[in-house]
């Protein structure tokens, strides 16, 4: 449904996006993970037509998104990081409005808008200004707006932010519900969203893509000896040296209280020394209280490739997308 | 066309929602009707010496022709004023709120875009003008001998050209910012300069001057206030509101290549 092939775009003292290539299948959502700054919203306004590409191509329902941007506009329902709203305007004013120049047929608009209006639940709102709605609903509004049309492919930018977590809650259950009949894409870095709704991830770091794999194996990817906590009875110092000893070892951080150390023991991936290190304590005659791989969660993932200090992490990750990305 | 006519409703919409519309039209109206009035009296006493002094072999005045050209040329100036307030914040506005993003990215074109906002413009100076008619239509009702009607349709197609193409320009300079001030300021500076150049003509001799006053905008629109439809000058307005439309469509275009 959506085809991007080594897209570029450079502003006059950066690029911004730099050889992006993915695919989004129909039916399926998918997840732009990265910091502020990494290149989502450039992206998703090249995939709108807003702004164009400097090289590569993108396709949306077998439209090229500048040759026949039109056709894909037609195609898309889009919710940049602010809604764009007409704050003058009431909610279905608004909404009918958008209906219009989406070029929905006078018959069915009333109809659409009222659709629109009861998926994102702002029926009782239909009347009101939208100056006078608070974020949540203008964020909600926004959202209508992108649905109203029910366009084949809805792209999000940040849907979430700004709402109470119980409206969090709903947005997603109205994303997941969304996905089948609707191609997604949506950005995010709130991580716990991209595991919740999306089936796939793209992780965007600095214009370039760090990695791409459903939310379960990117965890995977990462676990199995990655981190080890460990409990130990004995002073801190003769503890971190002990560790370090061990092949493998990156990190260890460690903290103490009431004469326990607890560590964390970051371990180079493949490397399991989980048996080494109990051996190890146990040698020395030091009490082990607890010892348990830990599964980085994507958050930790995704902190881990966005933070400058673990590059290697991130060269990791960086091959291992690039694997699943030559893969056909 | 759609898009145009949904944009076009989407700006009356937000003209009459807002105080600024009814506040520029209250404004013009006042003023308008002072002037008037005005106007009026004055060549009204006028005419009345000129009446006594005719027996004496002075020449009579044509009250309501007199009335009319004066009045519109009072109008052009108050229209030098007012329109840069009509559309100042056309563009400037939405880009600010980032409902720019909201119009480029559906399936409307460019072109339909400015035309909308374009006609829209035009459609609430229409209606700023409009009950200026009852006045005339008072007065040309009570003179005597015929009235000239075909004068004041003149007239009024005159100011419309004049009005159309000034908002055609601020329609440009509002979409070239995101300040609804900077875009009033540019716009307002351009259409004094494009009242200045008529004396700046004035002063001059040769091709260069002919040049310049042939671009004052305000020099085209004295014929119409004597009553002639010059074709000449009909496409000169015309000729400028293309221009100014064309601008701006290449303006809201290059806002894709230089956002960052």
């Amino acid at each position: 449904m959506i085809e991007v092939k080594d897209l570029t775009k450079s502003f006059a003292e950066r690029t911004a996006v730099d050889h992006v290539s993915f695919v989004v299948n129909k039916g399926e959502i998918l997840g732009f993970l990265g910091p502020n700054g990494a290149g989502k919203t450039t992206t998703m306004r090249i995939l709108t037509g807003f702004l164009p590409a400097t090289s590569g191509t993108a396709q949306v329902a077998g439209f090229d998104v500048f040759n026949d941007s039109l056709e894909v506009r037609k195609r898309i329902g889009y919710l940049p990081e602010n809604p764009p709203l007409y704050l003058d305007m009431t909610v279905s004013a608004y909404l009918d409005f958008v209906a219009r120049i989406k070029n929905v047929p006078a018959e069915k608009r009333h109809a659409s808008v009222e659709d629109a209006m009861v998926k994102t639940n702002i029926q009782d709102k239909r009347h009101e200004l939208i100056k006078r709605l608070s974020r949540g609903y203008k964020q909600r509004v926004g959202l209508a707006q992108a649905l109203v049309h029910d366009p084949q492919v809805i792209i999000l930018d940040e849907p979430t932010v700004g709402l109470d977590p119980k409206q969090i809650i709903e947005v997603r259950h109205l994303i997941k519900g969304l996905a089948g009949s609707h191609t997604i894409i949506l950005s995010t870095h709130i991580l716990p969203e991209v595991s919740m709704t999306c089936d796939r991830v793209v992780i965007i770091n600095r214009g370039r893509i760090a990695a791409i794999d459903t939310p379960a194996n990117l965890t995977t990817q990462l676990k199995g000896g990655q981190h080890v906590s460990v409990e130990v009875g004995a002073d801190q110092n003769a503890v971190t040296a002990a560790i370090r000893e061990l092949p493998g070892v990156r990190k260890v951080t460690a903290e103490s209280a009431n004469g326990r150390v607890a560590a964390i023991v970051e371990v180079s991936p493949g490397q399991e020394i989980r048996s080494q290190l109990a051996a190890k304590i146990v040698g020395k005659g030091w009490p082990l209280f607890e010892l348990r791989g830990v599964n980085l969660s994507l958050e930790e993932i995704f902190l881990e490739l966005t933070t400058e200090e673990s590059e290697s992490a991130s060269k990791v990750l960086t091959e291992a997308g690039e694997l699943r990305r030559s893969k056909p | 066309m759609k898009g145009m006519y949904a944009v076009y409703r989407k700006e009356m919409g937000h003209y009459f929602v807002s105080p600024v519309a009814y506040i520029i039209v209250a404004v013009f109206l006042v003023l308008a009707g002072y002037f008037f009035n005005q106007l009026l009296s004055v060549i009204i006493q006028q005419a009345f010496q000129a009446g006594l002094e005719d027996q004496f072999g002075g020449a009579p005045i044509d009250v309501p022709s007199a009335v009319m050209r004066n009045f519109f040329g009072v109008i052009s100036t108050l229209l030098l004023f007012l329109t840069p307030m009509l559309t100042m914040s056309v563009y400037s506005e939405e880009r600010r709120r980032g409902t720019m993003e909201l119009l480029m990215t559906s399936p409307v074109t460019d072109l339909e875009i400015v035309l909308g906002k374009f006609f829209a413009s035009l459609t609430l100076l229409a209606i700023m003008l409009l009950p200026t008619a009852i006045g005339f239509a008072y007065m040309l009702h009570y003179s005597e001998p015929t009235a000239p009607w075909r004068v004041l349709a003149s007239d009024y197609l005159g100011v419309l050209l004049l009005g159309a193409t000034l908002l055609a320009l601020g329609s440009f300079f509002s979409s070239v910012t995101e300040s609804t001030l900077i875009a009033a300021m540019l716009s307002f500076g351009a259409i004094l300069l494009l009242w200045v150049l008529d004396f700046g003509g004035n002063a001059g001799s040769g091709a260069w001057a002919q040049g310049v006053q042939y671009l004052s905008v305000f020099r085209h629109y004295d014929d119409f206030t004597h009553g002639v439809i010059d074709t000449s000058n009909v496409i000169f307005y015309l000729s400028f509101i293309v221009l100014g439309i064309f601008l701006t469509v290449r303006s809201v275009d290059s806002m894709r290549w230089r956002r960052a």
